[in-house]
């Protein structure tokens, strides 16, 4: 459960180069929701999930996660909050290079004190249910395609079983087949896993996989509605391969 | 973050670039090698220099006739030219307490036949207490008694070095007793050699020829010209050589009617002190050497600081990750101190195991005996450590103190 009450980021404040990213924004998110944070460049989105991601700290306002106020945490305590309940998804991956599979998708159980047999155990139940097979596991993360290295992320993501996972623009660097794949990836973790969602993007096709969607534009809520069509990525998978067989 | 996975993240860091951290720790092992090397051949030369000062007798003092000399200041007669010492004074000396025996000198060099050979060497006349004194052990024979003295017989014993001079190099000791020797041309018999005892800083023994003190300054010393050149005292312990020194200078200056110590017509000669000189001369030098070693140890740190603060810039986006999946700012901390700290361990211990080599390999090579110390070995693994927490802690720090979002974003 994710609450947002009248947060505000402004960043460099009392300076002439003061900049308010995001103005008295609140909302909430229910458990095993999937939400798209959709907005353009500037729009204040990125300061949202690094708010929601407990990266960074508002201005003003509180934020609760899971009855826990984080608002006002210190660094130390944020980094606590973000191994025990968020799984980030990035952009472009961040694995670790030359490392394996496995490896990467076990990073956050060592941080999280986990015994290492178990480690192993539940990296695989993770990878596993982001769509790899042991063939990958032993594979180094560069020797992946870019659709193999978001869903080794997403695994990473899942393995310490976090309260939310965010997304930041996770097909951003991939073709639109492959996208597809992460979407549905994420679709059928949210479905099958009841994982909470929160894909941060600026295009509404990708939005439009989630079942509700927030728009931002500078710094404040210009929507914030159920999205009535859900796009299902596996059957756009189905029939992309389809027309590509024509 | 287990103790476990810090080393497994740290052999997996260090592994990922094998070359770089393999040439950081070689800056590392050259500087733990020298300054073990450099103090082990330090330490050699120290105990050479000792050992060869010890040689020459145990406990000795040797009193010198004309004035002390001063180092670097003024000439000064050589040894034995000055006339002062006397046998009297040598007989009254052995009255002093603590003294264990005392040897009056009498040297000259001559020249000595046997046999159609020849040689020119240095002949002494000496007591028997002599070869106590000086440490001096025969090998064929015996030495000269205070009998003889008296009695001026014309008896010789005679160095190794003499001997193959004298009778050819295939000669053995037992060869040369019995035989006569000319020495100045007047016959002697030799009665015993000596053992080799080798070269010292101090002059070598094997090439000595010794004769009853009484006879040297019968037939060698010339008319009332019964001057000593050096009185030998071996004092009973080495806590006695001051007193000793002590009471034989007042002594001879009471003997010599003489009130001011500066003016002395004689000079006493303190084996201690020789060791003591040659000990801070040479300690200095192994400090020194230690010290230019221990130059090449920062520099070798440096080394490793610049590999870290590079991993930092190269793994900021790692770190970023790291960061956002719950790693705190002591686990990144930790992460790169370790990963320093490693660096400089494995540098130490290649650098013990070459410095080690290199001091066997100059003890192999005969020039001298190089001695590696624990406290040298201790000193370089608490440096090499010191090097390690002190270099890697900046990089460390920098890397802890990043902001994950800055760091995620970082091209």
């Amino acid at each position: 459960m994710i609450e947002f009450q009248n947060i505000s980021k402004i960043y460099n404040p009392g300076t002439p180069e003061a900049y308010t990213a995001l103005h008295n924004i609140s909302f909430a998110v229910k458990d095993e929701e999937f939400v798209a944070i959709m907005g353009p460049s500037g729009s204040g989105k990125s300061t949202l999930m690094h708010i929601l991601g407990c990266l960074d700290t508002p201005t003003s306002g509180t934020y609760t996660l899971d009855n826990k106020d984080v608002s006002t945490m210190t660094d130390n305590e944020l980094a606590e909050i973000r191994k025990d309940k968020i799984g980030f998804v990035f952009q472009s991956f961040n694995l670790l290079p030359r490392t394996t599979v496995l490896r990467n998708a076990m990073l956050p159980l060592v941080y999280a004190g986990i015994a290492p047999r178990e480690r192993e155990a539940r990296a695989i139940d993770a990878l596993h249910a982001s769509g790899l097979t042991e063939e990958h596991f032993s594979h180094l993360s560069n020797q992946l395609s870019g659709g193999e290295r978001q869903r080794v992320a997403i695994a990473r993501a899942l393995v310490n079983e976090p309260t939310l996972i965010l997304a930041d623009e996770p097909t951003g660097n991939l073709d639109s087949h492959t996208s597809l794949l992460v979407l549905e990836t994420l679709q059928r973790l949210n479905r099958e896993h009841g994982v909470t969602i929160v894909l941060i993007t600026h295009e509404s096709d990708i939005a439009g996989h989630a079942a509700r969607i927030i728009r931002v534009r500078d710094g404040i809520i210009l929507s914030d509605e159920k999205n009535e069509t859900v796009r299902d990525a596996a059957t756009e998978t189905r029939l992309y391969d389809d027309l590509k067989r024509l | 973050m287990r103790n476990r996975d810090l080393i497994d993240e740290t052999y997996f860091a260090l592994s990922a670039n094998k070359v770089r951290s393999g040439l950081t720790v070689l800056g590392i092992v050259i500087g733990i090698a020298s300054v073990i090397a450099l103090t082990a051949i330090g330490q050699g030369a120290q105990t050479s220099i000792q050992t060869s000062i010890q040689s020459i007798g145990s406990n000795l003092i040797e009193v010198l006739p004309g004035a002390a000399r001063q180092f670097g200041f003024g000439a000064s007669g050589g040894r034995g030219t000055a006339r002062s010492l006397t046998v009297d004074d040598e007989n009254a000396i052995l009255q002093v307490a603590n003294v264990a025996a005392v040897s009056g000198e009498f040297t000259n060099r001559y020249q000595i036949a046997a046999a159609g050979a020849n040689t020119n060497t240095m002949v002494t006349g000496v007591n028997a207490s002599y070869a106590a004194i000086r440490n001096l052990t025969i090998d064929q024979g015996s030495f000269i008694t205070d009998n003889q003295s008296l009695s001026l017989a014309k008896v010789a014993v005679i160095g190794p070095t003499v001997v193959t001079d004298l009778f050819g190099a295939s000669a053995v000791s037992s060869d040369a007793i019995g035989q006569n020797i000319r020495i100045n041309n007047i016959q002697f018999q030799i009665i015993g050699v000596t053992k080799t005892k080798g070269g010292s800083s101090f002059g070598s023994q094997d090439t000595m020829v010794f004769i009853p003190l009484g006879t040297a300054l019968q037939y060698f010393a010339g008319n009332g010209n019964a001057y000593l050149s050096t009185i030998d005292i071996q004092a009973t312990d080495q806590s006695a050589m001051t007193q000793v020194q002590n009471d034989v200078t007042a002594l001879l200056l009471a003997r010599h009617n003489m009130s001011d110590p500066t003016k002395a017509d004689f000079s006493i000669l303190n084996q201690t002190d020789l060791v003591t000189a040659a000990s801070s001369v040479t300690s200095t030098l192994t400090m020194l050497l230690a010290a230019i070693a221990g130059i090449s140890l920062i520099v070798g740190g440096i080394g490793i600081m610049n590999m870290m603060l590079t991993n930092v810039t190269e793994r900021m986006r790692e770190i970023g990750l790291r960061k956002a999946i719950g790693a705190t700012e002591k686990d990144i901390n930790n992460q790169f101190l370790v990963e320093a700290i490693a660096l400089t361990f494995l540098g130490g211990i290649f650098g013990i195991a070459l410095g080690w080599g290199i001091s066997f390999v100059v003890t192999l090579s005969g020039l001298l005996t190089a001695q590696v110390t624990l406290s040298s070995i201790l000193l370089a693994s608490g440096v090499s450590a010191a090097i390690g927490i002190v270099f890697g802690w900046y990089p460390a720090r920098q890397a802890s103190k990043l902001n994950p979002i800055d760091a995620l974003r970082y091209e």
